[in-house]
């Protein structure tokens, strides 16, 4: 039995380490890249350089895009927030059976592509009494819907975690409104899987594209609008604005698993 | 009725809600399921009639399946043999490479077609290792050979995500009773791993087919979007500098939609299927 598990461990863990070069593989060629002098035409680059980063967080279009792409994710976030916890609350409190309606409804973000969306969208939105393509605000819409499906999902566990109805009798028992009960007993038991689905919801938010292109395109330029109408100008520049943004992207990762690791 | 009267408030605070969710979801939708059968002023099929007798968006159907297909295919295999071997190993290997290819799923469209220039464009520097090993003559990134190279690349670590927790359904005592009773590891797979994993493995292929036939970031700043897939012809037709025809671009959505609505419908039929066969 010994002499057999060796092999196969061995195989496991030769698997789960080639998974992880390829993964790492177009990262790594990008983070080499930003940092070299030069690299055409050969395996490896002829030296090393932090010019490219230095370059581009001097650049202001470079700032006043990362700025845009901020706010936008900021507001979206915000906007689901005010949306989706009280659609949460009154669900799971007041209508249980609606439960299974939104399970569907959340389901078409997910089905429907942005770029199908976008058709729509520029056309409802492009004139009249609410148009919207070009501006910042068709984004934040746009944004909550590509985050709603994940943000409804990640709460919706976290509620039925913390026994919403006992909560809320406990609270009313003590003498609290709906109101009070709700905001000072419920919502902080909801805040580590709020802030967690938060931060995923931003990484993902952060490198969206085909809305940012089709809808605003430069008219309010985000990041990745930015990263693609640079594409003629040095390859080493837009390396450094990969790894910058790649770089922002782990940092919102890496802060949601470690509060999702510290779940009570 | 004092119930009643109480549930009210409640039902306001879904207002906005449903208001910005009809607004940015529902209401874009039905401007493209109702105007793909709109023509000049009048109801007609001839936007559907002009794309499946057209050889340029015929072919862009095929070329977004035929890339869909091979990309999701490849990509679930690398995650299936990822997913149990990770499970094999170590936790301390497991979580780093669990929470690197969580991370790495964020890893999309633009800069990842970026990045994959680097590495496999015409001067890449895995394409000239791999020239100058004698291993490939030539590798075109920018063709459906490369998109599908490219395409595995971000099927895997979703491919991963879903399929990891499945092989909870696959107990290991089970393996070590096949083992007793005389099953080799083929046999193991064939008759009880592969069965209990299909419902699993069936749903994520659906998904990673969906993931690669709506993907279009990738497609169009790899090539500039002269690469004739379905996204790029949709975004073409609203956004483009020639030829704007929104009908005609609702209409190509709606195909789109279509193809995984169908894609959905066969999975279904699959699982119920396997279910059959289960019991």
């Amino acid at each position: 039995m010994r002499a057999d598990a060796k092999p196969a461990a061995l195989y496991h863990r030769v698997v789960v380490w080639l998974l992880f070069l390829i993964l790492l593989l177009p990262l790594a060629a990008t983070l080499l890249y930003s940092l070299s002098t030069s690299w055409s035409a050969t395996i490896l680059p002829d030296g090393l350089t932090i010019k490219w980063y230095l370059a581009l967080w001097s650049d202001s279009r470079f700032l006043a895009a990362f700025g845009q792409s901020l706010l936008v994710c900021f507001g979206a976030l915000l906007l689901a927030v005010l949306l989706i916890l009280p659609l949460l609350f009154v669900v799971h409190y007041h209508f249980p059976r609606l439960d299974g309606l939104m399970n569907i409804l959340i389901l078409l973000p997910f089905a429907v592509p942005p770029v199908v969306s976008s058709v729509g969208l520029l056309q409802v939105y492009g004139s009249g009494p609410l148009a919207m393509v070009g501006t910042p605000w068709i984004l934040i819409g746009c944004y909550f819907t590509v985050a709603l499906p994940f943000m409804y999902r990640a709460i919706t566990n976290n509620l039925q975690a913390i026994n919403l109805r006992d909560l809320m009798d406990a609270a009313h028992l003590l003498g609290a409104s709906t109101w009070k009960a709700a905001f000072l007993v419920v919502l902080p038991n909801l805040r580590n899987g709020l802030m967690v689905s938060l931060f995923l919801s931003f990484s993902f938010l952060f490198g969206e594209f085909v809305f940012a292109n089709l809808l605003v395109g430069t008219r309010y330029e985000t990041l990745q609008v930015y990263l693609n109408n640079m594409r003629n100008s040095s390859g080493h520049f837009n390396s450094a604005l990969v790894i910058s943004y790649f770089f922002f992207v782990l940092v919102f990762t890496w802060a949601a698993t470690r509060l999702n690791k510290d779940k009570p | 009725m004092r119930a009643a009267l109480r549930k009210w408030p409640a039902l306001l605070c879904l207002v906005p809600f449903a208001v910005f969710f009809f607004a940015f979801q529902i209401a874009p939708l039905l401007w493209v399921a109702i105007n793909s059968l709109i023509v000049g002023d009048s109801w007609s099929l001839a936007n559907f009639a002009k794309i499946f007798s057209s050889k340029f968006y015929l072919q862009s159907i095929k070329h977004s399946l035929q890339i869909a297909f091979w990309s999701s295919l490849f990509g679930i295999v690398i995650a299936i043999l990822g997913s149990y071997s990770l499970r094999q190993v170590d936790s301390k290997l497991r979580d780093f490479v669990m929470a690197f290819s969580n991370m790495t799923s964020n890893f999309a469209g633009v800069p990842l077609a970026f990045a994959f220039i680097i590495l496999l464009g015409f001067n890449g520097a895995l394409t000239l290792m791999l020239k100058q090993a004698g291993l490939i003559e030539d590798f075109n990134l920018y063709s459906k050979t490369g998109l599908i190279v490219l395409y595995t690349y971000f099927q895997i670590p979703l491919g991963v995500l879903l399929l990891y927790p499945a092989f909870d359904a696959l107990r290991q005592d089970w393996r070590e009773s096949a083992q007793l009773l005389g099953a080799n590891t083929w046999d193991f797979w064939r008759h009880i791993g592969l069965p209990v994993l299909t419902p699993a493995l069936l749903g994520t292929f659906v998904i990673l087919l969906a993931n690669a036939l709506g993907a279009y970031a990738t497609v169009y700043y790899l090539t500039t979007g002269n690469f004739n897939v379905m996204p790029i012809r949709i975004a073409g037709l609203v956004a483009g500098d020639i030829s704007l025809d929104p009908n005609l671009a609702s209409a190509l959505a709606m195909v789109l939609v279509g193809l995984m609505a169908l894609i959905t419908v066969v999975h279904q039929w699959l699982l119920r299927r396997s279910h059959r066969h289960a019991r």
